[in-house]
């Protein structure tokens, strides 16, 4: 009796909570260190991230109206879900080059900032938000609303753990995002997308691309429906010209360059980072301009 | 018996005039550069006019600064900082601040007459809001200097350095205040320049800043024009650049620190959305709605510049403001009972007028007020366009000017669609006497500061500023102090 023939899987990009293929049709080979194929994945085009824009956008309203209680247990849920495909997340690192000690603690971490951030999902505005004592008869506070579409870079490097550090705090604070995942590292991206899709994270929260950087950071940088970009590969080079591209919509740029297998990453300053506050007034007894200003 | 005839005569409801002294303030006839604590001539040797907009009267000359100013005034604001500002205990410097809140409260009276003087806005408006408003603003932040760890649990702030400040003629010594009160509370020294043409209240806050005693160098004040700015943004010894004014040239100085580690926060333009529903209190609505757009001759980034009224009271409530609208006073800024003063300059005027064409270009109606106007000066009269299509530059751009670009609407998420539908995101007013209504609008516009029944009120403790392209970054209460700190 022969060998049972393996079925291997075709990697595909997830956009709106499906997973289309790209729609230029073409695809690109990355391979590990020892020059193993990892697989044909999508090289995704400006086309995918416009349509995935526009996906992340449809589900802002409905993301951001959730009550913080609830994108807390879908962040933990994505934990929970994380933690029972630890060893086929390991197996993936391994193939990108991580030894197994070096996998596992990844996988390990990835799964604490998830729950660290899903407990953050209703604390942070307490912390941030102000009720402001004017020197008049008005009721006035600041709170903090997310910015809107996000789009993330991901860390070059470090393929799970450096896509889930920033995806967390931005989508914990309501915000949805479009992902471009590790260039050679794709693996693990597209694998975290299917934990993402069993999470009831709903569809178009979070959207990944595969592809080539350089093909799509101006894209991002300069696409007039994106609020912020969030960059953490500190090329200086690349990180001028996001900058220069994100003038026309004075798009908000964030660059990190945390070791991101240290804690310092978990606060929640970096989900302050996508919000912004919003101040209200309204008079205390008397409605309308009780002394006028004429 | 015969019908008497009541005669009933016609009654005058003109106000006497009732301007305000000038006699007690102290302009000198040439302001010079203000570096390291000390007057300084500019380097170009050239001066330039400053303009009374109500008179087109020369009020002084300002010197014109170049990047041989700019150049020593950072060197200066460098050294301040290094050796001197740094150095000194928080609650130290807060004293110093606290001491200017109360020489600007003490010397309010001379602001104001100048401030009216210089940009034209009413003197009751100087007198009751920029200037109380400046000095509340280092009095709030001087309280700050020593507290700044309660601000940021968990972080270590300190200060940036030398930040470079360039404010806007709208609100010249308030934003003055709005800049320097915050920098010099966390630990900055501050090169600001003021607007070209209302530097007189920068310069006469710079006199008063000698008369606190504090030390030199920790603010300069370089005047001139766009070149100017320029200069400070581009300078490498700056290590912030704080701007309020256009989103134009924002996007400017964000191209220029590309480059760059400055740090950038803007407050830049807006074109608000001040929304009337059927159950609002009509009156106060409209009020507020007048207050919106023609305080401060609607030279106001935050200025409710369209309104969006429920068709069902459409016809009442254009009635209304345009009664409300007959009884402005415009004229003499100095004068007492004025309501609308002087449009700040000819260029500005000139702006204005050209929308005002636009529209009369494009078919909308229009109403102005019957009132004349001054035969000097520069004054538009307060202007409404109605039913103004969405796709009309009136109704997308910023005119900063005192016209109010009218439309309608049915539902709430219409009205919210429409509000949305900008790339400024600065401000918004919501009219309703329903407070579920209230929230759910406050919470869907997509806007830094939004009133409910009320409109252009501003507090120290309250941040200001943008989504979107009005800008980032906060100005105002707690928000407002990490633009000028930086984080281990």
């Amino acid at each position: 009796m022969s060998e049972r023939i393996n079925i291997l899987k075709t990697y595909k990009i997830y956009i709106g909570g499906s997973f289309p293929r790209t729609e230029s049709g073409r695809f690109y080979n990355p391979i590990n260190s020892k020059k193993a194929s990892l697989g044909n994945f999508c090289l995704s085009s400006r086309k995918d991230f416009r349509n995935a824009v526009v996906a992340a956008r449809k589900a802002f309203g409905d993301w951001s109206d959730r009550t913080a209680y609830n994108r807390s247990q879908i962040l933990y849920r994505m934990a929970e879900v994380l933690e029972g495909r630890r060893d086929q997340f390991i197996a993936e690192l391994i193939l990108q080059d991580s030894s197994k000690k070096e996998a596992e603690k990844e996988v390990n971490l990835s799964i604490d900032r998830l729950v660290y951030f899903a407990g953050w999902c209703d604390k942070y505005q307490q912390i941030f938000s102000s009720v402001n004592p004017v020197a008049s008869s008005h009721f006035n506070f600041s709170a903090l609303e997310p910015t809107g579409v996000v789009a993330i870079v991901a860390n070059q490097e470090s393929s799970l753990l450096g896509l889930v550090s920033y995806m967390a705090p931005i989508i914990a604070g309501g915000n949805t995002c479009v992902i471009l995942a590790s260039e050679n590292k794709p693996f693990c991206a597209i694998s975290f997308a299917e934990v993402l899709n069993a999470s009831d994270l709903p569809g178009g929260v979070v959207n990944i691309l595969t592809g080539k950087k350089p093909e799509l950071l101006s894209q991002m940088a300069s696409h007039m429906d994106v609020n912020a970009l969030c960059y953490s590969d500190a090329i200086q080079e690349e990180l001028i010209q996001i900058r220069e591209l994100s003038i026309d919509n004075l798009k908000r740029v964030r660059s990190y360059k945390y070791d991101l297998s240290l804690t310092d990453v978990e606060h929640p300053y970096i989900i302050n980072d996508y919000q912004e506050v919003k101040t209200t007034w309204h008079p205390i007894e008397v409605i309308g301009a009780s002394k006028s200003a004429y | 018996m015969s019908k008497k005839k009541i005669e009933t005569e016609k009654i005058s409801w003109e106000y006497a005039a009732a301007p305000e002294s000038a006699s007690h303030i102290d302009i000198k006839e040439k302001y010079d550069h203000f570096i390291d604590g000390k007057f300084e001539k500019p380097s170009s040797g050239k001066y330039f006019d400053s303009i009374n907009p109500a008179t087109e009267q020369k009020i002084a000359s300002i010197a014109e600064g170049n990047s041989k100013d700019v150049e020593k005034a950072v060197i200066a604001a460098r050294n301040a900082y290094d050796n001197v500002w740094l150095v000194m205990p928080a609650s130290e410097r807060a004293k110093y601040l606290f001491r200017i809140a109360r020489l600007i409260q003490e010397k309010a009276r001379e602001f104001a007459v100048i401030e009216s003087l210089d940009g034209g806005k009413p003197i009751r408006e100087s007198r009751d809001i920029d200037i109380p408003l400046a000095a509340a603003h280092f009095f709030y932040y001087a309280g700050w200097a020593d507290k700044l760890e309660y601000a940021f649990p968990n972080r270590k702030p300190t200060a940036l350095g030398v930040v470079g400040q360039i404010i806007p003629w709208n609100f010249p010594l308030l934003m003055a205040a709005w800049k320097i009160a915050p920098a010099l509370a966390c630990g900055n020294t501050v090169v600001l320049k003021p607007a070209e043409t209302t530097s007189l209240t920068a310069l006469k806050l710079a006199e008063l800043i000698q008369e606190s005693g504090l030390p030199d160098g920790v603010v300069n004040i370089i005047t001139g024009d766009g070149k100017v700015g320029a200069e400070i943004v581009g300078h490498k010894g700056i290590d912030k650049i704080a701007f309020t004014g256009s989103t134009e040239v924002g996007k400017i100085i964000q191209k220029t620190v590309a480059r760059t580690e400055k740090k950038v926060t803007l407050e830049l333009g807006g074109k608000a959305a001040n929304i009337v529903f059927e159950d609002a209190p009509i009156d106060q609505a409209v009020e507020g709605i007048i207050n919106g757009i023609y305080f401060n001759q609607g030279h106001v980034c935050c200025a409710g510049s369209r309104l969006f009224v429920q068709e069902s009271i459409k016809e009442i409530f254009i009635k209304k403001l345009k009664d409300r609208m007959e009884t402005l006073i415009i004229g003499n800024p100095l004068d007492k009972n004025t309501d609308i003063g002087a449009i700040n300059s000819k260029s500005q005027l000139e702006t204005i007028q050209g929308y005002i064409d636009l529209g009369k270009r494009e078919g909308f109606e229009l109403f102005q007020s019957s009132c004349k106007l001054p035969k000097e000066g520069y004054f538009i009269k307060p202007t409404l366009f109605s039913d103004v299509a969405q796709s009309s530059r009136l109704a997308k751009e910023e005119i900063f000017g005192p016209v109010l670009a009218v439309q309608t609407f049915r539902t709430v998420d219409e009205v919210i669609e429409k509000a949305n539908n900008t790339p400024y995101g600065l401000s918004a007013g919501v009219w309703t006497d329903k407070g579920s209504k209230i929230f759910n609008l406050t919470s869907r516009l997509r806007a830094g500061v939004v009133w409910a029944n009320t409109y252009n009120k501003f507090d120290p403790t309250s941040p200001f500023g943008g989504y979107k392209e009005s800008g980032f970054g906060r100005e105002g209460g707690i928000h407002g102090l990490s633009a000028y700190l930086k984080f281990d």
